[in-house]
């Protein structure tokens, strides 16, 4: 990295089942406004817009950044869109950042959101290919089986799931963002519910939200100017990785997948974390359906390969006495707005490392990693933040 | 819609859209598509690796190279992993719960999605061994709605460690 980048501002909309108040425009303008009053700033003082989202079908409009230009403050300036499926709020947020390292902007707004009240991205996901049977069902129908591999290779017993169903609600308990807010969440709640995509039950799934991601993110002048104006300390970039593979070829490890442990070790590398487990204080981390946390933890490095169902299993991933909290925001399964669910957790982790997460706050956090993932487990985007500057 | 109490504004519309499209199969397809409306399965080989694929897509995402030939491959193999779809949604035709399962033909290097009939859903289990059943020959075109589903074939189950590799 040539230049520092920092996040000065961040901001984010309540999710919900539908924001029938707003449209898309007045969705993203809500994350977009709170973002730059959070960094002490106006539009005026942006110097370019990245946004991203999910496929367009999510919504039935086409390349929507293009009417969204008014409403973020970009007319007249630098506007790009990324498109990385489920990933995208991750991608988006490091090709803003990218542009302040390479010394090109001061001051990029990046935003990423998914209004799914608008369409079906139920359907959208699971139209027919021409090639292929008509038996696509969702994200779900996809990774379910993905899943059942994972249980038949590292044997972990049925009930690690249900504990990240209910880990991530009773975080998300302490989010007043969050979608999903359950005090009744247990053990026997998630097993009472429907099995939809066996062995996956309902509530072992990601909801269906309408919600907005936005950041600001600064150089180092602008980061010291922020702080002077607001008296809120930048989260400073360590690290930051893509990685993609395709989603389907002869040999391919679906389970855990080569891009991911190569994202984790490039962005590891630069971040100097050698010891993922220990040198990170908390992780959020893109589990839309329960079992992939443990798949995660393995992939990531945070344990050895078929151990990470036994890290879930003992609250290791808990904030309630574990010593590394996964998604303390209550995670993507509290809050699925997809094309933002990757930003909030890029966001999430600037919380924790600014001591702005309010009541997920985890003590003296110094330092945190952000990952999401999208498609067929094919896009990989993470960063790693810290207190101090690299 | 009026959404908002006491407003007559309009907030929402409900625009079905429709998309017709033509697909153009192109040279590895082609053979594969004909081959499904013959009751056959043709796939092809890389010539680097030497992996078949079935569907065949025309190239080796591992080598960069273009996939050769037409490999007939047998229309049985194993359930490699699974799922029980049970959740209705827009557009949905077959009827719910069904089985989704990874079927890895004997010969292929690689699974693909296919419905499972003819057992209960609490018995699939990974490493089952299943057959094709194809549509009547006057009913099969060059679609892979010519296979009607996949069913038990009766052999005993494959060896985890003979498919492992391919999850």
């Amino acid at each position: 990295m040539a230049e520092r980048c920092a996040v000065i501002g961040v901001g984010q909309t309540k999710c919900a089942s539908k924001r029938l108040d707003v449209s898309v425009a007045g969705l993203v303008r809500e994350a977009a406004l709170r973002a730059l009053d959070d960094a002490g700033l106006t539009f005026a003082d942006i110097d370019a817009v990245v946004i991203g989202k999910a496929p367009d079908m999510f919504e039935g409009v086409m390349m929507p950044e293009l009417y969204l230009a008014p409403a973020l403050g970009a007319v007249g300036k630098p506007m790009l869109r990324v498109h990385t499926a489920g990933s995208v709020g991750g991608s988006t947020a490091l090709v803003a950042a990218h542009l302040v390292t390479a010394g090109i902007h001061q001051r990029v707004l990046t935003v990423a959101f998914e209004k799914q009240s608008d369409s079906d991205a139920m359907w959208a996901l699971s139209v027919p290919q021409p090639f292929a049977a008509p038996l696509l069902a969702g994200a779900g129908g996809y990774f379910a089986p993905i899943i059942r591999a994972y249980m038949r290779r590292s044997g972990a017993p049925d009930h690690v799931g249900m504990k990240v169903a209910v880990k991530d609600r009773l975080h998300a308990l302490k989010n007043p963002y969050a979608h999903l807010h359950l005090p009744d969440i247990s053990m026997k709640v998630v097993e009472d519910s429907v099995v939809i995509w066996d062995p996956l039950h309902y509530l072992e799934s990601c909801p269906s939200s309408d919600g907005a991601a936005a950041m600001v993110l600064g150089s180092e002048q602008a980061a010291a100017a922020s702080q002077a104006a607001t008296g809120r300390r930048p989260a400073w970039v360590h690290g930051m990785a893509m990685r993609s593979e395709p989603t389907m070829f002869a040999g391919r490890d679906q389970v855990n997948p080569q891009a991911g442990r190569d994202c984790a070790a490039d962005v590891y590398r630069q971040a100097g974390v050698t010891k993922p487990r220990a040198d990170f204080d908390c992780a959020e981390v893109y589990v839309p359906f329960s079992w992939y946390e443990p798949m995660w933890l393995e992939n990531l490095g945070f344990c050895e390969e078929g151990q990470g169902w036994r890290l879930t299993d003992e609250g290791a991933t808990s904030m309630d006495g574990g010593d590394i909290p996964w998604n303390c925001s209550g995670g993507v399964l509290s809050s699925n707005p997809i094309g933002a669910s990757g930003m909030l957790r890029f966001l999430e982790v600037a919380l924790q490392v600014r001591g702005e997460a309010g009541e997920h706050q985890v003590d003296g956090v110094r330092r945190a990693l952000g990952q999401a993932y999208g498609g067929g487990s094919q896009f990989f985007a993470m960063w790693v933040l810290g207190t101090e500057k690299p | 819609m009026a959404d908002r109490p006491g407003s007559d504004q309009v907030t929402t519309l409900d625009t079905p859209i429709r998309l017709d499209y033509h697909f153009s199969a192109g040279a590895a397809a082609t053979p594969y598509l004909r081959g499904l409306a013959e009751g056959k399965f043709v796939g092809q080989r890389c010539p680097v690796c030497r992996k078949v694929y079935i569907p065949p897509r025309g190239s080796c995402p591992t080598d960069g190279v273009a996939t050769e030939g037409a490999e007939v491959l047998a229309d049985k193999g194993t359930v490699t992993t699974y799922c029980v779809v049970n959740v209705p949604f827009a557009g949905q035709s077959i009827e719910i719960p069904y089985i989704c399962a990874q079927v890895l033909l004997d010969g292929a290097d690689i699974s693909f999605m296919s419905l499972i009939q003819e057992i209960p859903a609490d018995q699939v289990r990974m490493g089952l061994r299943v057959e094709a059943v194809w549509v009547p020959p006057e009913e099969r075109g060059p679609t892979l709605a010519s296979v009607e589903y996949f069913r038990p074939n009766g052999e005993p189950d494959a060896d985890y460690d003979s498919y492992k590799a391919y999850l």
